[in-house]
C-alpha cells in the first residue's frame, strides 16, 4: 500500500541518516511480522486479530540530508513518535536498517549507542521530560554530566546554550517555576548542550498554547539558521510541518503515504487521504506559481510580466490580478506556462472545493 | 440508610442472586432447628487435639535447633540491644543509656527540623517531653528502639525490592501477588508462627513487625518508580545515560516524596505492631497496656495508650512533613542554622552523658499517675452514670443479635455451615470462590478449633455489618460533600494511625469485659478505612456523569442510588473486604478482654506452654478465616471490563 513516492530523493551517499525497510511491531513474537509477507501485508485490524501484534512502523525507507529539517507528520497513533524513538533505538526496531554517517546503528552495542546518544543525537520531548528536582542549569548540563565532563566545563557550555535559547536569568530556577514555553526552551537547551549532529523533536510544541507555539516555531527556525543542525521533527500539525519542514513524510497506520516538500503535498496529494489532510491549508501560502501555470492558449498574448516559478501564489496575486494580460512563469529563460486571474482565484477564493493537483492545473476547475 | 441503598442496587443488578441467597439462609435456619447440636466439634478451654499436642512437642525441634533462624535471631537481637542501650536500657557499665533523655529529645527535634520543618520539631520535643512526664520514658524509648530497629530492617529489604519491582514488570506482578496476600492476613497471626521459629522476645517481635511493616514501603517504592513520567526516563536515555545513572539521577530523586509516604506507612505499621508484639514479650508501652488490660486497670492502660498515640502522632507528622518538603538545595542561611543546631545537639548529648538530671527523666512530676487516676475516676463515673445504659445496649445486642447468630454458627453441624458457606461462595464468585472456600473449611476443621472459629466468625460478621452501614453512610456523605470530607478525613487519619490496642481501652470502660466490647472496638477500628475507601470511590465518579444525572432532574437520593453507588461498586466491595479484615484482626485482639474464642486461644498459647500447639492452631484458623472472607468478598466484586493493556 506504499504509495508511489515521487520526490527529489537524496541518494544514499549524501544522506546523513539512511533508513531502509524499518519496522517496529509491538506484541507477541513480533519478529515474524516483517519476515512473513502474508503477515506484513495485513492491515492494522487484521494483524491485531490474527497475531495480537500492532505494527507501529511498517516498512519505512527514507534518507535525511545533512542540514535538512525533515518533518514526520501524521495523526495520533500513526506511529510517528515510535519512528523517531527508533532512530536512536530508544525503542528497539523490529527489522530494517539504520545507517548514520555510514555506521550501522542497529549493530551498535550498548556502549557505542550511549556514545552516539551522548555526542551525535539529542531529543526534545512533547512533555519536556525535565527533571523537576534539578535547577535549569543542572537540567541543561545533564547530558554533559552523564558523559563525565568536569563541572566548570559543563557550567560554561550550559550557560552558552541557555543564552542561545533565551533563558538567561533563569539558570537557578526550578522547572515548575517556569511557564510551558520556558520549560520547552530548557528542553531545547538540554538537547543543544551536547552539540549533537542531529536534533530529534517529538511533537515539542503540542502541549503549548498557540501564541507560544508560534514563538517557539520561530525559535526553531532561528536556531536552524544559526546552528545549522539536521533536524527530524515530528508533529501532527500540518501548518507547523509546512512552516518548518524542508521535506515532509506523511504517515498513516505506521506506513508512509507520501514524502515530499510542502507544496508537493498540497499541490500533488498522493491519494484522497493526503488530499483530505491538506484540504484546509491556505493554499496561496504554500503553492508556488509552478503548480498553477498552464500552457498558453491559442492566441494569448505572451508579452506580460515575467515571474519565477518558486514565487508563492500569495506573493504573485496582486501582480497577476492587476496585469491586463497573462503573467509568464519563466525558469532560467524557459517558459513554463502562463497565469491569468482565473488560476489565482481558483487557489485563493475557494480552496475547499477545488482539488488542486498536477493534473487539475491543466484542466478547467469545476 | 446506605445499607438499604446497596440492597436496592444489588437487587436491580442481579435479582436472582439475592433471592437465591435469601432462600439459602432460610433453609439454613430451618435445618438448624432440626440438626442443632449434632457434629458441632466442641473443644473445651484446656482441651487439646492430637494435632495441637504434636505442635507443642515439636516446638523446639523446628525453632531453636535451626542454625538459620538462630543466626537471624541473634543478628536482630544485637541490633535491638544496641538501640536499646543507646536510648532506653542501662548500658556499658553505666546505670543509664548512652544518650539520656535530653540528648534524645535534642536529636529527635533536630532531625524533625532538618527533614521536616520547625513546627514538627517543636511537636517532637513537646511530644517526647510529654511521654517523659507521663512517667513512661523508658517504656517509650523501648518501643521507639524496637520500632527503629524494625523500620531500619524493613527499609533495608523493602526499598531494594521496591526498586526491583518498579523496574521489572515480572517482579512487579509477583510482588503484588505476595503483598496482596500478606495484607489480607490480620497482624495478630504473624506472631504465633514466628514464635515457633524465633522464640518469644524482642527478636521475634522485631521480625514480626518487619514482615508487617515492609509491604507498604515495597508497594509505594515500586509505585513511585513506575509513575516517573516515561519522558523523563527517555530524555535521560536519549542523552546517553547508563542504567545506573538513570536510576540514581532520575528515577530515585523523582520518586522521593512517594517513597517517603511509603516510609511513613512503614513506620506507623511498625509502631502499631511493636505494641501488639507485647503479646510475645516485646518490651515497651505495649507491655504496659497489656498488663493493665489483664488486670483491668483502665487508668494505667489509658495512660500508656495515650503515650502510644502521642508517639504515633509525632512520627506521623514528622514523616509527612519530610515528604512534603520540596527537594531544593538548602539556602546558605539554612545551612548555617543547621550547623548551629548540630552543635546544640552535641551539647545536649554531652549534658545527657554528664548530669543525672539530663540522663534520667525526672520522676518527681507525676503527670502519668494523675492521668491514670483521672482516667480511672472517669471510668468509674461513666460506669456509674451510663453503666445502666451502655450495659443495657450491650446486653440487648448480645442477647438479641449476637447470641442467636453465634448459636446458629456454633450449633449447626460443621458440615451444614460448610455447605452453606461453599454454596454462598459459589453463588457470589462461582468456582473461583468455591474452591478456596472448600479448602479453607476443610483446614478449619482440621485445626481442631472449629467451634472457637465460629464464635469469632459470629462477632466478625456482626461487627462487619455495622462497619459497612456506618462506613457507607459516612463515606457517601464525605464523598458528596467537600466540607464534610475536610472535617472527617483528619479524624479518620488519626484513627488509622493509632495502634489497635488503644481502641480497647475506652470500650473496656464503657462495656466491661465481653464479646460486645471487642465488637465495638472492632467497629471503631474498621470504620475509618471503610469510610475512606467509600469516600474515595464516590469522589472518583466522573463529575460529568453526576452532572448528566442531575441535568435530567434526578433527586439526590436517585443520584446516590442509581449513579454514584453503582459506579463506585468496586470501591465499595473493596471497602467491605478491608472492613472485614480489619474487624477480624480487632475481634482477635479482643480475645484479651473477654471476647474469648480464637483470640483467647492464641493468647493462652503464648502464656501456657502446654497450650502452645492449640494457640498455633488457632493462629492458623485466624489466617484461614481471613483468607476465606477475603476470597468470598473479592469474588463478589465485579470484574473490570475490557483489559486493554497497552504496551
Amino acid at each position: 500500500m506504499t504509495a508511489q513516492l515521487e520526490y527529489p530523493d537524496i541518494d544514499d551517499d549524501n544522506a546523513l541518516l539512511s533508513i531502509q525497510g524499518l519496522w517496529k511491531v509491538f506484541g507477541p513474537k513480533a519478529q515474524r511480522v516483517p519476515r512473513r509477507p502474508e503477515l506484513a501485508a495485513l492491515d492494522r485490524a487484521a494483524l491485531a486479530a490474527k497475531t495480537g501484534c500492532t505494527a507501529a512502523v511498517r516498512d519505512l525507507s527514507f534518507n535525511v540530508a545533512p542540514g535538512e529539517v525533515f518533518v514526520v507528520m501524521g495523526l495520533s497513533g500513526s506511529g510517528k513518535s515510535t519512528l523517531v524513538r527508533c532512530l536512536t533505538r530508544l525503542i528497539e526496531p523490529t527489522a530494517g536498517s539504520l545507517i548514520f554517517e555510514g555506521e550501522d546503528l542497529r549493530a551498535a552495542d550498548e556502549k557505542r549507542l550511549r556514545e552516539l546518544r551522548r555526542s551525535k543525537f539529542s531529543m526534545v520531548f512533547q512533555h519536556f521530560g525535565l527533571l523537576p528536582h534539578r535547577k535549569v542549569l543542572d537540567n541543561v548540563s545533564y547530558g554533559l554530566e552523564v558523559r563525565g565532563e568536569s563541572k566548570p566545563d559543563r557550567r560554561r557550555r550550559a550557560q552558552e546554550v541557555i543564552d542561545l535559547v533565551g533563558l538567561a536569568g533563569n539558570e537557578h530556577r526550578y522547572p515548575d517555576q517556569l511557564s510551558g514555553g520556558m520549560q520547552q526552551r530548557v528542553g531545547l537547551a538540554r538537547a543543544l548542550a551536547n552539540d549533537p549532529d542531529v536534533l530529534l523533536f517529538d511533537e515539542p510544541f503540542s502541549a503549548l498554547d498557540p501564541l507560544i507555539r508560534r514563538e517557539m516555531q520561530n525559535e526553531v527556525v532561528r536556531l536552524h539558521r544559526e546552528v545549522g543542525k539536521t533536524m527530524v521533527f515530528v508533529t501532527h500539525d500540518l501548518s507547523e510541518a509546512l512552516k518548518l519542514g524542508d521535506r515532509i513524510l506523511l504517515m498513516r497506520d505506521g506506513a508512509a503515504i507520501q514524502l515530499g516538500t510542502g507544496d508537493e503535498l498540497v499541490g500533488a496529494p498522493a491519494d484522497d487521504y493526503v488530499r483530505d489532510f491538506v484540504r484546509d491549508v491556505p493554499r496561496a501560502d504554500v503553492l508556488t506559481l509552478r503548480w498553477i501555470a498552464r500552457a498558453p492558449r491559442d492566441g494569448e498574448l505572451l508579452d506580460g510580466p515575467e515571474l519565477g516559478p518558486d514565487l508563492l501564489v500569495r506573493e504573485a496575486t496582486r501582480l497577476v490580478l492587476e496585469s491586463d494580460r497573462p503573467v509568464k512563469v519563466v525558469d532560467g529563460g524557459q517558459l513554463l506556462g502562463v497565469i491569468s486571474p482565473e488560476e489565482i482565484l481558483a487557489v485563493v477564493a475557494d480552496p475547499a472545493d477545488s482539488h488542486w493537483s498536477a493534473q487539475s492545473s491543466v484542466r478547467p476547475t469545476d | 440508610m446506605a445499607a438499604i441503598t446497596s440492597d436496592v442496587h444489588v437487587e436491580v443488578r442481579r435479582p436472582r442472586r439475592s433471592v437465591v441467597i435469601g432462600v439459602l439462609l432460610v433453609v439454613w435456619v430451618a435445618a438448624y432447628f432440626v440438626l442443632s447440636g449434632i457434629d458441632t466439634l466442641p473443644l473445651g478451654g484446656q482441651e487439646t487435639t492430637g494435632f495441637h499436642r504434636w505442635l507443642t512437642e515439636n516446638r523446639d525441634f523446628v525453632g531453636q535447633g535451626n542454625i538459620v533462624f538462630d543466626t537471624i535471631r541473634s543478628v536482630v537481637d544485637q541490633l535491638v540491644v544496641l538501640l536499646q542501650s543507646l536510648v532506653s536500657q542501662p548500658s556499658y557499665g553505666r546505670p543509664v543509656p548512652v544518650v539520656g533523655w535530653l540528648g534524645v529529645v535534642a536529636i529527635s527535634a533536630y532531625l524533625a527540623w532538618a527533614f521536616g520543618n520547625w513546627k514538627v520539631a517543636v511537636l517532637t520535643a513537646a511530644g517526647l517531653a510529654f511521654v517523659g512526664l507521663q512517667g513512661l520514658w523508658q517504656e517509650s524509648m523501648d518501643t521507639l528502639a524496637l520500632t527503629i530497629a524494625a523500620v531500619l530492617l524493613s527499609l533495608l529489604i523493602a526499598i531494594p525490592l521496591g526498586i526491583w519491582a518498579g523496574l521489572s514488570n515480572r517482579a512487579f506482578k509477583v510482588a503484588t501477588l505476595i503483598l496482596d496476600l500478606m495484607q489480607t492476613l490480620p497482624t495478630f497471626v504473624y506472631l504465633a508462627p514466628l514464635t515457633l521459629f524465633f522464640a518469644i522476645g524482642p527478636a521475634a517481635a522485631t521480625i514480626a513487625t518487619l514482615i508487617y511493616a515492609a509491604p507498604p514501603a515495597v508497594r509505594l517504592t515500586a509505585h513511585a518508580i513506575r509513575s516517573v513520567p516515561p519522558e523523563s526516563v527517555e530524555a535521560s536515555r536519549s542523552l546517553g545515560s547508563t542504567r545506573g545513572q538513570t536510576l540514581t539521577k532520575v528515577l530515585l530523586p523523582m520518586s522521593r516524596s512517594t517513597v517517603v509516604v511509603g516510609i511513613n506507612q512503614t513506620i506507623m505499621a511498625a509502631l502499631s505492631m511493636v505494641t501488639v508484639a507485647a503479646l510475645i514479650d516485646a518490651p515497651g508501652l505495649g507491655q504496659t497496656v497489656l498488663k493493665a488490660l489483664q488486670t483491668l486497670d483502665v487508668g494505667v492502660a489509658f495512660n500508656a495508650g495515650l503515650a502510644i498515640v502521642v508517639i504515633a502522632i509525632v512520627l506521623d507528622r514528622v514523616t509527612t512533613a519530610a515528604g512534603d518538603r520540596p527537594w531544593r538545595t538548602a539556602s546558605v542561611r539554612r545551612k548555617v542554622l543547621l550547623g548551629a543546631g548540630a552543635i546544640g545537639v552535641l551539647v545536649a548529648i554531652w549534658f545527657s552523658r554528664t548530669y543525672v538530671w539530663a540522663a534520667e527523666f525526672p520522676s518527681s512530676i507525676g503527670v502519668g499517675s494523675r492521668i491514670a487516676v483521672i482516667a480511672a475516676d472517669v471510668t468509674t463515673w461513666v460506669q456509674d452514670v451510663f453503666g445502666g445504659f451502655t450495659y443495657g445496649v450491650r446486653d440487648a445486642v448480645t442477647k438479641g443479635v449476637l447470641n442467636p447468630l453465634e448459636a446458629l454458627l456454633t450449633g449447626s453441624p460443621w458440615w451444614l455451615v460448610g455447605a452453606v458457606v461453599v454454596t454462598l461462595a459459589a453463588i457470589l464468585g462461582r468456582w473461583k470462590a468455591a474452591v478456596p472456600a472448600v479448602v479453607c473449611i476443610g483446614l478449619l476443621v482440621a485445626t481442631g478449633v472449629w467451634q472457637d472459629s465460629m464464635v469469632t466468625l459470629a462477632s466478625t460478621l456482626l461487627a462487619t455489618v455495622v462497619v459497612v452501614a456506618v462506613g457507607l453512610t459516612l463515606g457517601v456523605w464525605a464523598g458528596r460533600n467537600r466540607r464534610v470530607d475536610l472535617v472527617i478525613r483528619p479524624i479518620l487519619d488519626a484513627g488509622q494511625t493509632m495502634p489497635p490496642f488503644v481502641y480497647l481501652v475506652p470500650f473496656l470502660a464503657l462495656f466491661g469485659t465481653s464479646r460486645f466490647t471487642a465488637i465495638a472496638a472492632a467497629v471503631v477500628y474498621a470504620v475509618p478505612v471503610t469510610t475512606k475507601i467509600v469516600a474515595d470511590g464516590i469522589k472518583a465518579v466522573p463529575l460529568a456523569t453526576v452532572e448528566a444525572a442531575n441535568s435530567v432532574g434526578s433527586s439526590s437520593w436517585q443520584v446516590i442510588s442509581k449513579v454514584q453507588l453503582p459506579v463506585a461498586r468496586r470501591a465499595i466491595t473493596l471497602a467491605v473486604n478491608q472492613g472485614l479484615i480489619y474487624v477480624l484482626a480487632m475481634v482477635v485482639v479482643g480475645g484479651l478482654v473477654g471476647a474469648g474464642a480464637l483470640g483467647y486461644d492464641v493468647a493462652a498459647g503464648f502464656a501456657q506452654s502446654e497450650l502452645y500447639g492449640k494457640g498455633l492452631a488457632a493462629g492458623l484458623a485466624i489466617v484461614l478465616l481471613g483468607v476465606l472472607l477475603d476470597r468470598i468478598t473479592q469474588a463478589a466484586a465485579p470484574k473490570p471490563h475490557g483489559k486493554g493493556d497497552k504496551q
